[in-house]
């Protein structure tokens, strides 16, 4: 393959392959070779290489995205409004590596991108192996871009493309048993500091991960040998043909830690950085949840500020700001959580004696088990989570520490724009096309990208009327309500319990996502269920608008298997109106409970459509994405 | 108007009333049904005294048999204005009277007035007794009825037991009178349930409910409206008050109980409402979201302070841009709903129109009276 072949600004399309195939053999770059020696370089756009290796191929024709960077703009400006100013987190343009002019990414979404399976929605990633070439997925976001526009991420994720695969062919059979060795190093090290940590919870994680780490990267390394079809040797043959059995044994996400575990979650709170008090009058049915107390958390966490040596402060940061409920929304949680890492990634040193894999996923997992003590992990979250660790066992143990360090951040800085920013983007545009002028539209609290595609509707000249439907406790509606009044659009607010008498009026529903299971079950927030069931009941369609990282292989059937308990108190208070205080006094009596839900599942057969980024799509098709785009892609 | 019938002067006094009971609030549609009972009642007292001075009338004439042709030649004094007051109130309405709405009464002088005299003198003096029997049995019915609203709830909760059984979980929605003392008349007889309560926003009325429930003794849990279709997978049934029934076997209940309703479809549970007969409406619910709903101040869902720069913020064409809409009721099709637990017992929705041939007559269905211009 020549790295230096000139750019295409035209894409064939070509038949999209879903299900098994072999990809071609002469193929692109092998996904974890040795990494690039010089990581910035000045960028050439030559992307589209990886265009005609990419196995299951471009089958959209490039689609023009409306001028975008005020989409983006638009969800940087509302996630900081959504979170308190700070500084942690700038969410420029810079660090964020938004192709405002990249009108062509769309076309090559669907065959280069790649959904994260198993990923549990605590901190515990399912042992799963993803193996995504790196390369393919850096190039899709850089794919058909008009020569001369170049990202700085996107120019040097097209370099890493490039180098990786001249230092493949040269390297490979060394570097191949090399990384081998280490991944065996890191395996065995994260047993003996799971050994050491004891059995509490995060040490689960951490044993998890690690092995997750080494699972996929070991099936990510046979699967892109495999790519690489002559050139491989016999060895790496077997392995190849190996992990996919494991692979597939494996598939059984981990289970999840249940609260109702005693010696379990006392070692938990053992090692708890959060104070967590159990919450009285807990609710039987959902005795396996965390339940704690929540006014108590946050006091207590800003004194401990200065003590906490081993907690990066914008980790900290990030984990208050969790806690206190100033970032929400899957999308901002997950670009939050990845720039306090960055920053902390920047500021990390490897510790003498100490190798920068093994130490630095270590950090990470501690990291994220503070994250967790704060709130529960999102599903897209934990996806992330599973990425950025999945890089780290990826790095080569020949790079040096600053080298290991800004590919890391590359990494994030790519994940960030192709699979949230980008996405939302190519989500946008799919949406766009099912309003038509006369639509009222319905939707229930604030998804961010449902407020884009209002937004976006509304500038491209539709005439729609939107129906916000909001509910207790967050009332999140609201916030939905004010920035679409004050961009013009004509709204009705209303209250979930009203969405009957509403409904006859309405013409489609878009909802957003926390996550999509692989079942076809959405797991969004508590209400969703009601708004889709009632819009069945009047025939009305339902439009789920979720970006494909926020995919998962776990299925579940109703809300109460898993699910994330919030402030009891919120249920008694009303916020706002303080005539209502039946409940004052009456907190702690033993036979009152409050129950806080924050999210529920709504059964497939409720949503017509789910919108992705790898188009539209039924709520069956899930797990074929799960599962196909897992296989040819490194999930980097 | 001269009104020889006692019970048709009765009964356009209480429409004149009952019309601008139910004008002031058409939705508060247990006013119109109270109403139309007191005329039913009015009507049947009146009927049962004519059944029964024809009965009286019968008797006498059976004594001779053989005189049956001579009962019309020779009438008793009363039994002519018996005969003439039954068929006031016996006979069907004749086209005239419906086409005029002339009282059918004043057609009686005229066939009576061959009476004479005497019968005149005796008719007024049956008139009057009969009125005041009218009267005293009108009365009496309508304390009666008075009685059977109060005491509806412990008549209903009285069936409670039959339907809660050990181990429960009951879901219901908002406050309702009757299903607190439902339940707590479940829990007096040693039943133990739990009870999820959905608070019912913006009236919050659950809060009320689940404080009573808590109070009594009954584990309690409030969950938010957005959480039911989450919960009512464990739960085993669903108890709802309704504002109204309708002769159709729908419900007019507070706003939410259709979602709730379709979800307890979904996970086959039974839904399950709880009225008192004074309920029960004889009306048709045409378009109820629109014509049998309230809608109420918006204030309860945003803050007038913080919301001031959008709600009066106008379009081009000078329309709001925001509306904010927060219906009081919510319409349940019959469908949807399991059972009906009224005071007479349990029903199911197909049934209800039956109930209504108890309560109600049909001539007071409209309740406008249509002017003429006899009047």
């Amino acid at each position: 393959m020549d790295p230096r072949r000139t750019a295409r600004t035209v894409s064939d399309p070509k038949v999209r392959q879903v299900g098994f195939f072999t990809p071609a053999p002469p193929e692109r770059s092998v996904s974890d070779p040795p990494r690039f020696q010089d990581p910035i370089q000045p960028p050439s756009p030559s992307p589209t290489q990886v265009n005609d290796h990419s196995p299951s191929g471009n089958s959209l024709s490039p689609v023009m995205i409306p001028p975008a960077h005020h989409h983006s703009d638009n969800f940087l400006r509302t996630a900081l409004q959504a979170t308190s100013p700070t500084k942690a987190f700038s969410y420029s343009a810079k660090t964020v590596t938004i192709p405002p002019e990249n009108e062509d990414v769309a076309s090559s979404f669907s065959p280069g991108r790649k959904v994260v399976s198993a990923k549990s929605p605590s901190s515990f990633p399912g042992v799963k192996a993803s193996s995504v070439p790196a390369s393919e997925l850096t190039t899709v976001s850089v794919v058909n871009l008009p020569p001369g526009i170049s990202e700085k991420a996107g120019g040097a994720s097209v370099e890493v493309q490039n180098d990786r695969p001249v230092s493949a062919k040269t390297l490979k059979e060394k570097t191949s048993k090399a990384e081998r060795r280490a991944l065996q190093e890191a395996q065995r090290a994260a047993k003996a500091a799971a050994k050491a940590e004891g059995t509490k919870a995060s040490s689960a994680a951490s044993k998890v991960v690690t092995s997750a780490n080494t699972k996929p990267s070991k099936a990510a390394k046979s699967s892109s040998q495999k790519n690489d079809g002559s050139q491989v040797a016999a060895s790496e043959k077997k392995g190849g043909d190996r992990a996919p059995e494991k692979d597939r044994k494996k598939d059984a996400p981990h289970p999840r830690m249940q609260y109702d575990d005693k010696s379990r979650v006392e070692k938990a709170k053992k090692r708890a950085v959060v104070k967590q008090t159990e919450a009285r009058n807990r609710v039987e049915l959902f005795r396996h949840l965390p339940q704690y107390e929540h006014g108590t958390q946050l006091p207590d966490l800003e004194t401990k500020f200065f003590e906490l040596d081993p907690m990066h402060p914008a980790v900290y940061k990030v984990g208050l700001q969790y806690l206190s409920g100033d970032i929400r929304g899957g999308n901002a949680r997950c670009i939050a959580m990845f720039q306090a890492f960055k920053e902390a990634i920047k500021d990390y040193s490897t510790p003498p004696e100490k190798t920068l894999i093994r130490d630095l996923t270590a950090r990470i997992s501690s990291y994220v088990s503070f994250l967790i003590e704060c709130r529960p992990l999102s599903i897209s979250m934990g996806n992330a989570i599973k990425f950025l660790k999945n890089r780290i066992a990826k790095l080569p143990l020949a790079l040096s520490e600053s080298e290991a360090k800004s590919t890391l951040m590359l990494d994030i800085d790519r994940f960030i724009n192709e699979k949230i920013i980008l996405s939302e983007k190519v989500i946008v545009k799919h949406a766009v096309t099912k309003i038509r002028d006369g639509d009222v539209l319905l939707t229930y609290g604030a998804s961010s990208v449902v407020e884009m595609i209002l937004l976006h509707a509304h500038e491209l000249g539709k005439h729609f009327h939107v129906v916000v439907v909001d509910s207790r406790p967050k009332l999140e509606g609201q916030l939905l309500l004010r920035r679409l009044v004050r961009k013009g659009l004509s709204c009705t607010y209303t209250h979930v319990n009203a969405v009957s008498c509403i409904m006859q009026d309405v013409t489609r529903v878009f909802l957003g996502a926390s996550s999509v299971l692989s079942n076809g079950t959405v797991y969004s927030r508590v209400g969703t269920a009601c708004v889709a069931m009632v819009a069945h009941a009047f025939h009305v369609p339902v439009l789920v608008c979720c970006e494909a990282y926020k995919f998962h292989e776990r299925v579940q059937l109703d809300s109460i298997c898993f699910n994330e308990l919030g402030n009891p108190d919120a249920i008694s208070k009303v916020q706002g109106r303080k005539e209502i205080n039946y409940l004052d006094g009456l907190v702690n009596q033993e036979n009152l409970q409050l129950l806080n839900l924050i999210y529920d599942a709504t059964p497939s057969d409720y949503v017509s459509m789910i919108i992705t980024d790898y188009g539209m799509i039924p709520p069956t098709s899930v797990p074929v994405i799960v599962r196909e785009y897992r296989r040819d892609h490194l999930w980097s | 108007m001269p009104y020889t019938n006692q019970a048709a002067a009765l009964i356009h006094s209480v429409k004149a009333v009952g019309e601008r009971l139910i004008a002031a609030n058409p939705v508060e549609l247990a006013v119109g049904n109270v109403v139309r009972r007191v005329l039913h009642i009015v009507r049947e007292e009146d009927l049962s005294l004519t059944t029964a001075a024809m009965a009286g009338l019968n008797l006498s004439a059976e004594s001779d048999d053989e005189d049956d042709t001579d009962r019309d030649n020779h009438p008793a004094l009363s039994a002519a204005a018996i005969a003439a007051a039954s068929r006031s109130t016996l006979r069907p309405p004749s086209l005239q009277t419906l086409l005029e709405d002339v009282p059918d009464s004043a057609a009686v002088p005229h066939t009576s007035s061959s009476g004479g005299d005497s019968e005149g003198k005796s008719k007024s003096a049956d008139k009057s007794s009969r009125s005041r029997k009218l009267k005293h049995d009108v009365i009496e019915a309508v304390n009666e009825l008075i009685q059977d609203i109060s005491t509806c709830h412990e008549l209903i909760a009285e069936q409670a037991v039959e339907h809660i059984h050990q181990n429960e979980v009951i879901l219901t929605l908002g406050s309702s009178r009757t299903v607190l003392e439902f339940l707590c008349a479940a829990k007096e007889k040693k039943r133990s349930f739990r009870v999820f309560v959905a608070e019912g926003a913006p009236r919050y009325q659950g809060h009320l409910l689940a404080k009573e429930l808590v109070t009594r003794g009954l584990q309690t849990t409030l969950i938010t409206d957005s959480a039911v279709f989450a919960m009512i997978s464990r739960v085993n049934m669903v108890i709802v008050g309704a504002h109204a029934v309708m002769a159709n076997g729908g419900v007019i209940a507070p706003v939410g109980l259709n979602m709730v309703a379709l979800a307890a479809q979904k996970h086959a549970v039974p839904f399950v409402v709880l009225a008192g007969s004074h309920k029960l409406c004889p009306l048709y619910p045409h378009h109820p979201e629109v014509l049998l709903n309230e809608l109420r101040s918006p204030s309860e869902l945003l803050d007038f302070g913080e919301f001031s720069d959008c709600l009066d913020f106008g379009s081009g064409i000078g329309a709001p841009l925001l509306h904010v809409v927060n219906p009081t009721f919510d319409y349940v099709p019959p469908k949807l709903v399991s059972l009906f637990i009224t005071d007479t017992g349990g029903h199911n929705p197909s049934y209800m129109y039956r109930l209504i041939a108890d309560y109600y007559s049909a001539d007071d269905l409209v309740l406008e009276r249509r002017t003429t211009s006899g009047n």
